[in-house]
């Protein structure tokens, strides 16, 4: 019996290394493997042959780890795991695309600038354009990866240069703030339609464009982290230079712009192939700031509430209580991602719930002011947009917040709140592509 | 008798469900219970059991509970939801549409059962 048990342990690790496969997992297949052993040394099999027979009837456990990895894709939605077996050489030729990738992208915004007559001006089309000059390495980018055929990349091609056409036909007045409005809201739109060859050619799988979701915060955050190495880099290099009478500023003015067109790809690529590093950070960055978040909303409401300073609200605060509603809104997408959906309601989720209501409550407030404001002085490029991006987030969290509570109270299961979120994903991918294509000519190109 | 690999996932769900709707139960016995209904023809791997239990989960259709038996180790049931009951009536009206269309298509006059007799 000591070499069953010992058989059964070795297996058991096995198991447990495939990276989908939790520890819940394992003692559930272990409790199959040894009822399995039990009917078949009863049915006259040594304890060997009935391990032997037993893993055989288990399957192959490749597959079986695939299909827990495509069921648990929350717990390490990695692409590679699920593509395939040849490890390093992938991630070695994988490391060589993402640099050619993001080097085209850091030649790209030069020849774009020099193009614009860098330095001497600054004409308002290189901002207009900017997601223009980056986001396409990396949709091509994903799109090698993926190995999407040539219908797929016309289709994700398509939109990159029906907007391109759009933006640049549209005559825009001087100082037009519709067209800050579009510099603004293009790199949106154009992330929205990376999410395309990110998932691999398909909009429809909830499932993916949860993964999607989750790729986005992790980007974001590796994104900052090369930033933060790069503006160190930076300031060393001009503090070492500096006595060499090497004018640091003008190196850093050419250096600067290629590195953050770069790091898009960069960042993109390490979220592909490091993700299990940071897998394990995003969900703490999130269960540390939802409740400081909380604290923070709870506590404006009720200064609000209780100096009734809510007419006081200009235009300003507007966008900063859009950018509120989007960090809210970020936290909610980032710890539904992070979480075990079949896990039952936890403190978290309660605090979650906390955040959004206080931010809606607010937001009332704001709204509520700025159509008042409106009323009396009717509507601007500047003032629709932020009202438009308000309204849309605040449905979007009523929403949220409303299924949370059902959630809470045991009526609705978690996957439904999932759902609600990836099925409102189009909803922000329409307002931001409406900012660009209607507003500029309803507002007479202002 | 060797039933298509297809056959035999898109009956995994109805057939769990119908299993968990007489009663909760757990992985190994759900699968004893499968190789029982077909005598021994549907042949299960094992180990596709289970993600495809956390599936179910996942969509409400079960909920499950650890729960150590009297005699045993600790173990994972699984109990159908109502929502579970109707998926799974949801599913038997696709399959009885399936059967009686193959039933009156079937070459003899025994239909789906004569067919099945021979084979």
């Amino acid at each position: 019996m000591e070499s069953l048990e010992s058989q059964i342990a070795e297996w058991r690790a096995y198991v447990a290394s495939a990276p989908a496969v939790n520890g819940h997992d394992v003692d559930e297949l272990e409790d199959h493997l040894r009822h399995q052993i039990a009917d078949l040394t009863e049915a006259g099999l040594t304890a060997d042959e009935g391990f032997l027979v037993a893993v055989k009837r288990m399957g192959d456990f490749d597959a079986i780890s695939r299909e827990f990895a495509r069921e648990h894709s929350g717990r390490l939605w990695k692409q590679l795991v699920l593509a395939g077996d040849d490890g390093t050489t992938h991630a070695a030729s994988a490391w060589v695309e993402a640099f050619v990738f993001a080097a085209a992208a850091a030649v790209a915004i030069q020849v774009a600038r020099l193009a614009a007559g860098f330095p001497d001006e600054e004409p308002a089309w290189f901002a207009r354009n900017l997601g223009l000059f980056v986001l396409p390495f990396l949709a091509a980018y994903f799109a090698r990866g993926r190995q999407l055929d040539v219908r797929a990349w016309v289709l994700m091609a398509t939109p990159f240069v029906l907007l391109a056409l759009v933006i640049n036909l549209y005559p825009y007045d001087a100082d037009s703030s519709t067209e800050q409005l579009v510099a603004l809201h293009l790199p949106v739109v154009l992330w929205f339609v990376i999410g395309y060859p990110y998932m691999g050619g398909t909009i429809r799988s909830h499932q993916q464009r949860m993964d999607y979701v989750r790729f986005t915060g992790e980007w974001f955050i590796y994104y900052v982290l090369i930033a933060l190495g790069g503006g160190v880099l930076m300031g060393l290099t001009a503090g070492i230079l500096e006595p060499t009478g090497v004018d640091v500023d003008k190196v850093a003015e050419w250096v600067l712009p290629s590195g953050a067109a770069g790091a898009v790809v960069v960042a993109a690529w390490l979220v592909e192939s490091k993700q299990r590093v940071v897998e394990n950070m995003a969900p703490v960055l999130t269960m540390l700031f939802t409740p400081l978040f909380a604290v923070m909303l709870v506590c404006s409401a009720v200064v609000y509430a209780v100096t009734g300073r809510g007419d006081a609200f200009d235009r300003d605060l507007v966008s900063i209580f859009d950018a509120l509603l989007v960090v809210v809104l970020a936290l909610v997408l980032y710890g539904m991602s992070a979480r075990e959906p079949s896990a039952s309601p936890q403190w978290m989720d309660w605090i979650q719930l906390i955040a959004v209501a206080s931010a809606l409550l607010l937001d009332l407030m704001v709204l509520g002011a700025m159509i008042a404001r409106i009323g009396d002085l009717g509507f601007t490029p500047n003032r629709t947009a932020a009202v438009g991006l308000n309204l849309v987030l605040l449905v979007n969290l009523v929403g949220a917040a409303w299924l949370s509570g059902r959630f809470l109270r045991g009526r609705v299961r978690f996957h439904q709140l999932e759902r609600w979120q990836t099925a409102y994903l189009p909803v922000f991918a329409l307002w931001a592509t409406a900012v660009v294509v209607i507003l500029p000519p309803l507002f007479g190109f202002d | 008798m060797h039933i298509d690999k297809d056959l035999v996932a898109a009956s995994a769900t109805p057939l769990v469900l119908a299993i968990l709707a007489d009663g909760e139960s757990y992985g190994y016995a759900i699968l004893k219970r499968v190789r029982a209904l077909s005598a021994g023809e549907l042949q299960w791997t094992d180990g596709m059991l289970y993600p495809l239990l956390h599936r179910l989960r996942r969509l409400g259709y079960v909920t499950t509970e650890w729960r150590t038996p009297p005699e045993g180790r600790r173990r994972q049931y699984y109990m159908i939801t109502d929502e579970g009951r109707e998926a799974l009536a949801d599913q038997q009206r696709q399959w009885v549409a399936v059967t009686s269309a193959l039933n009156d298509v079937w070459p003899g006059s025994g239909g789906l059962q004569a067919a099945a007799g021979k084979a």
